[in-house]
């Protein structure tokens, strides 16, 4: 059974902008899906309908099996939900928001609690556990987040932008509990500007671009089509200029760190042994991260 | 699954007279506050001057509309605030998300609002009795109004939340239509003491026939037949708790 299913989704606001223009889309059971896509591109939409907060044109959307307009209330209970903008009452305390948001899903004030308990330990909240959710910083918001989408225990999670504007190691930190409820079976829709994030985290992608979905595969698929590899090389000192090798194009970054590119099925041994006679001596070499974000740009350009 | 519904409307029943009495300075104080001062004012020294309406001092005759217009502002202020903010702050989304019906979502919203209205109600009832001896009726009678009265100003105060895009809007129908409505709606005055026409027309104000009916239960005295008077809050109740369940079902002014 799918995740996700969606079939033929359309969206036109009142104003006229056609926001969805009918996308098909399946996310298997216990994937780490990214959703990717610049701003505007639809997928914010696409979440806000999915998660009962926008309502669509025409289309299908089923969660684990269930249809969201003939068993709202089965399809409901499988998703949870982490928006990216701070939407929980900043007057409450974080229990009381966790506790609130699992009764509306049918769980007894007192397991909720359990449940509350859990999630605020596990996310680092526990110490905050009765303070205003006003007070929390930036990153502790982010957590409360997740663990108000969490707290009923959900098959399925969509975040939008979970980790926009949080520091490194708080990114890092939510990575690896993304990571570990993944595995622990809970299927995972990520929305996410950090191209590094879906690179790292996700399986499979999906890129939506005005209204459409112009690609959907994994992760893997997509890397492959890069023909062109980029690579960050330390140099001992700085040059004179720019070594001048057949089959691979030099960018200055700074006095002794150069970008070189190349395609994807020439060997790295011919651009030492191409170095090594000019004097170039490399401290140390590193793949350029933001290959995702290459091809992630070609696409939408593309299009 | 009609178990998960009533689990989500105590939550959001609980939630909502938890919101009015953190914050209860500013919800449950003020109409004490200024209950003491019309006591004072039109009760102490102007009521002595005007005598008796109906068979009662002023004082005896006012006591019951005011602690009507305490129910009237503080249901239907308890919920527009709550149910603008939470629409505000987005967190109607935490609703919408989950399975819950519209019509949790309304009766949890007014439960909190009639809670409100009922509570305040019974303060100024308590600050009442420090200036003035209380009359009861009909207990069924005032029990009944207060209820219904609370229900159809929490049902108000919701639609006017949900219509609300701006801090602006939610003050607009309070300070221009509910407060000169309960002025008009024969809180300090009968009926007996207009004109013919600003008599008829006052048959128009809907505050008129829930002061009145409550006026009744305490006094046994009204301007209009109490069964009128519950009957007509009674259709009015009803109306707006299917148009209020109605705009949450479309997601009025919420969703898109």
């Amino acid at each position: 059974m799918k995740a996700l299913t969606i079939r033929n989704l359309r969206k036109v606001y009142p104003n006229g902008i056609q926001a969805l223009k009918g996308i098909d889309l399946e996310v298997a059971e216990g994937d780490f899906f990214g959703l990717l896509g610049p701003n505007g591109a639809g997928k914010s939409t696409t979440i806000g309908i999915i998660a009962s907060l926008v309502i669509k044109s025409s289309g299908v959307v089923e969660i684990l099996g269930h249809d969201l307009d003939k068993n709202p209330t089965a399809a409901k209970m499988q998703l949870g939900l982490v928006p990216q903008e701070f939407n929980f009452n900043m007057f409450e305390k974080c229990i009381d928001i966790l506790t609130n948001q699992a009764g509306y899903y049918g769980i007894p004030y007192a397991k909720a609690l359990v449940r509350a308990e859990y999630y605020l330990k596990r996310l680092g909240l526990w110490s905050k556990a009765y303070h205003a959710a006003r007070t929390l910083s930036g990153g502790l918001k982010r957590r409360l987040m997740i663990a108000r989408g969490l707290i009923h225990d959900p098959k399925v999670l969509i975040l939008d932008e979970p980790t926009a504007g949080v520091d490194i190691e708080l990114r890092r930190t939510l990575w690896a509990f993304l990571q570990e409820i993944n595995a622990k079976g809970v299927t995972i829709i990520l929305t996410t500007h950090y191209l590094e994030e879906a690179e790292s985290l996700c399986k499979q992608v999906a890129i939506i671009n005005h209204g459409e979905l112009i690609e959907n595969t994994t992760v893997k698929h997509l890397m492959s089509k890069l023909h062109r590899e980029t690579l960050v090389l330390d140099l001992k000192e700085p040059l004179a200029s720019l070594p001048v090798i057949p089959g691979f194009d030099f960018v200055q970054k700074d006095e002794v760190t150069i970008e070189v590119s190349f395609m994807k099925e020439t060997s790295i041994n011919q651009l030492f042994a191409a170095l090594t006679p000019l004097g170039v001596q490399v401290l140390s070499l590193r793949n350029k991260t933001n290959r995702l974000e290459e091809l992630f740009l070609n696409l939408v350009t593309d299009k | 699954m009609n178990y998960l519904n009533w689990i989500a409307l105590y939550t959001l029943t609980r939630r909502e007279i938890v919101r009015f009495f953190r914050i209860w300075s500013q919800t449950l104080l003020p109409s004490s506050v200024s209950m003491v001062l019309y006591f004072v004012i039109f009760g102490g020294l102007i009521g002595p001057r005007i005598g008796v309406i109906d068979g009662y001092r002023y004082i005896e005759y006012i006591a019951p509309g005011l602690i009507m217009m305490s129910v009237i502002n503080n249901s239907f202020s308890n919920v527009v605030a709550s149910f603008f903010g939470t629409k505000f702050q987005r967190n109607i989304e935490e609703m919408y998300v989950a399975p819950m019906a519209s019509w949790v979502i309304l009766l949890g919203f007014i439960s909190g609002g009639i809670a409100r209205g009922c509570l305040v109600g019974l303060i100024v009832t308590i600050v009442a009795l420090f200036f003035t001896k209380l009359h009861v009726h009909s207990v069924t009678v005032i029990f009944l109004v207060v209820l219904l009265t609370a229900m159809l100003f929490s049902l108000a105060g919701l639609i006017n939340a949900i219509f609300s895009k701006k801090f602006d809007d939610i003050s607009i129908i309070p300070t221009f239509i509910l407060t000169p409505l309960t002025y008009l709606g024969g809180v300090f005055y009968s009926m007996h003491m207009l004109s013919p026409f600003w008599k008829k027309l006052s048959y128009l104000n809907p505050i008129l026939y829930m002061v009145n009916a409550f006026r009744y239960g305490m006094l046994g005295v009204s301007d209009v037949p109490v069964q009128i008077s519950l009957l007509f809050i009674g259709l009015c109740s009803v109306a707006l708790y299917f148009w209020t369940w109605y705009l949450l079902e479309k997601g009025t002014a919420m969703k898109n």
